[in-house]
Order: structure tokens, then C-alpha cells, then sequence
């Protein structure tokens, strides 16, 4: 592309000597067009505002540098973006998770937490998996959709899923040889059960028989499959 | 036991190579030992390898190096490609393809249709042998 076309500087008046124009103040002044300038804001040149000076500090500046190096952080201006999907991973989808203890489950895709990560369930009536977050890379999109109408995720976020943290336990004499004998039992908190409870309940009313049976078993590789020519 | 499909002008073949992987061609005429010259009838009559061909059972009545319309009459009155397509062999291509598009849900359907099936046949056959004894 051709660069736009300059509006061409308005010749400079002619020099008769050094440092002397040939044209007076008022020739001067027609030629640069000033007044135009001038009858454009209402007889007079614009002007720019002062800026506001900075408040004085109180006090005297100090006499030496500090001794020490106060380490300011560096200006990042990178925003981070939300995780892209792949076009065949829609709310709703059937996906297959690669990786972990539920490898090979079929899921459930209800939306994308603010992470990035894809929120699935099993349902964990149907297949144990419960609500959970998984990248997207490991997981295979089926070309399955599930009817989610109704579904509400609005209330889980990542924070959802951090664990509390837990208190820690003295290491006594007494308790280390105590400590295999009786481990107490972690119990999930109701919030928790009852959230999964939540929103399986809706997509169980939606899911047909025969989708409850696909995604209640497992998807393996069997002989002769060639994955990278399945159709999912 | 002899030959029964030969090399022949009229020879339907079934093309089993490459991108036109289970096409049927009708051979129009024999250049060498090797090669064949092959039509079909929204094709541009080309020169094959009998290594990339196998014969079928049919054959159409044409004449050598037949032209486009007469081929095209040929295997029209003759129902030659709908004949193979009902053909044990050309159900068994038909039904090859048909699982290269499957879906991961209907592979599953699929798999639960097998073993109903499978566990009605063991339940009668159980039946009989029980009854045999």
C-alpha cells in the first residue's frame, strides 16, 4: 500500500541573509494561516491547560540514597486470555478423559471455568466421576451431545475445588506408633455432596437409558482400532 | 479347477489400491501382460496395473474400446454395479465402510446390540446341548 499522501509544508518564506525573512510579521502571519486557526476556536489560539504540578512532599528529600536495592517489580502488560476451545468441545458434550484415575470415563462438558479448565461430571450416579476440572488436552471430543438445559453451573468456580487446607497434626511418639492403627476417615463436606447432588440431578432426568449405559462404560483401544482413524 | 473370471473386454474389475480404493471399472481393452485400459462412466478412460485390480464375477457385453454411450447403455441394462452392491462380497465392502464413519456412541450401540445377540444364541444353544445329553 501506498503511503498516504502528505499534505505538502508551506513553502518557507524567502531568506534575504541569514537568520533575515524577506516578509514581515503580518506577511508571516497570513502565510502560516494562523488565522484560521484563530476564527476556528472563536478569536483566539487554542491553548493548552497547565498541567498540575506534583504536590510537594513533605519534608526534605532525603540527603543519601537508601543503602539498600528496593527491588519494584516489573510493568507487565500482558492480560492473560481465556483458554481456547476446541470448536468440537460445546456444553453439552460427551467428552473422554485421557488421564488420571478416571481414564477412559466418559463425561459429561458443562462449561469452562474462568481458568481455563473445562468443568465435567459423569454423572457420578452413572459413572463415579464427580464434579471436576480437566484441561482440555487431555480429552477426547465425541461427537455426543447431552441436553444440559437447566444445568446450573453458575455457583462453582475454581476456588470450588481447592482443598481446605488441612491442620497439621503433632508427630508425638505416641501418635506416630498410634497413627497407622486408627487414620481418621476424611469425610466430604455436605456443601460439596449436596452441590454434585445439584447438578446431577437435572442432567440425570435428561440423560435417555441407552446414554446412561455409554456413559456408564469405559472407552479402551481394542485390536485393529487405530485411533488416529476412529471417528469420535 | 479352472479359471472362472478372466482378463477379458467387458471384465468388470474392482479397482483395490490407493485413493479409488473399492471402485468398480469395467475393462475396455488389454495393453500388455500388465496393464489394463479401464472406463467407467463418469471417468476418463485410463490406463491401470492388473496388480491394482481383482476381478469379479461380472462381465458386460461391449465391444472393444467402447465408446462412453455404449458402456454407459451397457451397464445399465445389465445393472452390473447395483448387482455387486448386492453381492455378499459387496455388502461385506459396504458394511467395511460403514464402520470407518461410526461414531464413538454408535460404536458402543453397535457393541450392545453384539452381545444381546450373542447371549440369545448361547442361551438356545445351551438349551440343545443340555437336552442332547
Amino acid at each position: 500500500m501506498a503511503p498516504a499522501k502528505k499534505k505538502e509544508p508551506r513553502a518557507p518564506a524567502k531568506e534575504l541573509g541569514p537568520g533575515i525573512s524577506a516578509q514581515g510579521r503580518s506577511k508571516t502571519y497570513k502565510r502560516r494561516g494562523l488565522w484560521a486557526i484563530k476564527k476556528k476556536n472563536g478569536g483566539k489560539f487554542p491553548v493548552h491547560e497547565k498541567q498540575a504540578k506534583p504536590a510537594e512532599t513533605e519534608g526534605k528529600a532525603p540527603r543519601f540514597y537508601p543503602a539498600d536495592d528496593v527491588k519494584t517489580p516489573l510493568k507487565r502488560r500482558h492480560v492473560q486470555k481465556p483458554t481456547k476451545l476446541r470448536s468440537s468441545i460445546t456444553p453439552g458434550t460427551v467428552l473422554i478423559l485421557l488421564a488420571g484415575r478416571f481414564k477412559g470415563k466418559r463425561v459429561v462438558f458443562l462449561g469452562q471455568l474462568p481458568s481455563g479448565l473445562l468443568l465435567v461430571t459423569g454423572p457420578f450416579r452413572v459413572n463415579g466421576v464427580p464434579l471436576k476440572r480437566v484441561n482440555q488436552v487431555y480429552v477426547i471430543a465425541t461427537s455426543t451431545k447431552v441436553d444440559i438445559k437447566g444445568v446450573d453451573i453458575s455457583k462453582i468456580d475454581d476456588a470450588y475445588f481447592k482443598a481446605a487446607e488441612e491442620p497439621k497434626k503433632k508427630k508425638g511418639e505416641d501418635e506416630f506408633f498410634k497413627a497407622d492403627a486408627e487414620e481418621e476417615k476424611k469425610e466430604l463436606s455436605k456443601e460439596y455432596i449436596a452441590r454434585q447432588k445439584e447438578v446431577d440431578s437435572v442432567l440425570l432426568k435428561a440423560l435417555k437409558p441407552e446414554l446412561k449405559g455409554y456413559l456408564g462404560s469405559r472407552f479402551t483401544l481394542k485390536a485393529h482400532d487405530r485411533p488416529h482413524l476412529l471417528k469420535f | 479347477m479352472p479359471f472362472s473370471r478372466y482378463v477379458e473386454i467387458g471384465r468388470v474389475a474392482l479397482i483395490n489400491y490407493g485413493e479409488e480404493y473399492g471402485k468398480l471399472v469395467v475393462i475396455s481393452d488389454v495393453v500388455d501382460q500388465n496393464r489394463a485400459l479401464v472406463d467407467r462412466p463418469d471417468e476418463v478412460r485410463r490406463i491401470i496395473n492388473f496388480k491394482r485390480l481383482v476381478l469379479t464375477d461380472f462381465k458386460i457385453d461391449i465391444p472393444r474400446l467402447a465408446k462412453k454411450k455404449v458402456l454407459s447403455a451397457a451397464l445399465e441394462e445389465s445393472e452390473v454395479f447395483s448387482k455387486f452392491e448386492n453381492s455378499t462380497w459387496g455388502k461385506k465392502l459396504a458394511k467395511r465402510a460403514l464402520k470407518t464413519t461410526q461414531t464413538d456412541f454408535e460404536r458402543y450401540q453397535a457393541a450392545v446390540a453384539r452381545k444381546k445377540t450373542s447371549a440369545a444364541v448361547k442361551k438356545v444353544f445351551n438349551k440343545l446341548k443340555s437336552a442332547s445329553e
